[in-house]
């Protein structure tokens, strides 16, 4: 099967999905008890710096078939937000309030963000 | 259909005379969006009542279903598509695959919520509780799980049945796919053992 070169957005996309999810267990490890923020700070920072470089090497791709990407990725992204919101809920419905919950809450985001990155680019590139 | 599916072998198979039919189907099967919202108002309802057997139930049914459906797509049904006659393949592909973008994110967030609930009303999750570094190793491997899950056993899913979808089915993608698919399934279900070990242990003491 000829392929065109594309950038290696599926690994990056897991990369930057496992920083988040260290991220997550490293919080959520430690709540409901006090938690050093700043190694999930440093995790989180580096999935989301990750998550950009990915978009930015795939925006670059001329002839990508965008139609098909957010065709699949915006009811992706809408499944995902809603499970997001289902884990904050759970760690809302607990008190966790303050830094653990900006940090987690932003985990939760790039978490959300990144899945139907990753199904979206999966889907349009045989298109 | 005018294209033969590849095998998972690898082998391309050619196209027969009389192309396989691939039955009509939707992607995320609407009528299932119902019962995926009355499973997650009955996951809100449980998560705020905080009651034990509410937890434990919502807990323990979506992590059986998780655990056993990883088991089996990996160790059973995948080895078996792997060696269905091309018809048979798209047939149970588009009837199986469909089910699959439902029901697998609703018990992985019905299993981690509920599970996390369950882990604060009973105390394992905190780091004086002598079962916490279980729950813990149960954290990593479901991590380990998601990143495999998500990076491609679920865009593979999604992107079989888009191609399925189309008037002219490329099966050299459909080969490459369902190839990530059976064994990102297998990965998991070899990980959902370690699952087993940890709960069976966490649920002694």
């Amino acid at each position: 099967m000829s392929e065109r070169r594309l950038p290696p957005v599926t690994q990056l996309g897991m990369l930057s999905l496992a920083l988040v999810l260290v991220a997550g267990i490293y919080l959520s490890a430690h709540l409901p008890q006090h938690v050093s923020l700043g190694p999930a700070v440093a995790l989180l920072a580096a999935s989301a710096v990750v998550l950009v470089v990915n978009l930015l090497a795939l925006a670059r791709v001329d002839g990508f078939a965008w139609g098909r990407f957010f065709e699949i990725g915006r009811w992706a992204l809408l499944a995902y937000l809603v499970i997001a919101g289902m884990i904050e809920y759970v760690f809302l419905r607990n008190h966790t309030s303050g830094g653990p919950l900006v940090v987690m809450t932003l985990s939760l985001l790039v978490f959300a963000v990144n899945v139907p990155v990753l199904v979206g680019f999966t889907v349009a590139r045989y298109d | 259909m005018a294209h033969a599916i590849a095998s998972p072998s690898g082998a391309i198979e050619n196209a027969a005379p009389a192309a396989p039919e691939r039955p009509d189907f939707q992607i995320v099967p609407r009528a299932g969006l119902p019962i995926v919202a009355v499973v997650l108002a009955l996951l809100i309802a449980g998560i705020a009542s905080d009651k034990l057997w509410p937890l434990e139930f919502l807990h323990v049914v979506g992590g059986a279903a998780w655990t056993v459906i990883d088991l089996f797509l990996g160790f059973v049904l995948g080895p078996i598509m792997g060696k269905l006659s091309i018809p048979a393949r798209v047939e149970f592909t588009t009837r199986l695959m469909p089910k699959m973008v439902l029901i697998m994110p609703t018990v992985v967030t019905v299993t981690l919520a509920a599970g996390w609930q369950l882990s604060t009303h009973l105390g394992t999750n905190l780091t004086v509780n002598p079962l916490h570094g279980w729950v813990v190793a149960s954290f990593i491997v479901v991590g380990v799980m998601a990143v495999i899950a998500l990076g491609l056993l679920e865009p593979a899913n999604i992107a079989v049945l888009t191609e399925l979808k189309k008037p002219q089915p490329n099966p050299e993608v459909i080969e490459r796919l369902m190839k990530r698919f059976i064994y990102s399934a297998g990965a998991t279900g070899a990980m959902q053992v370690a699952t087993l070990v940890i709960m069976t242990k966490l649920a002694t003491g």
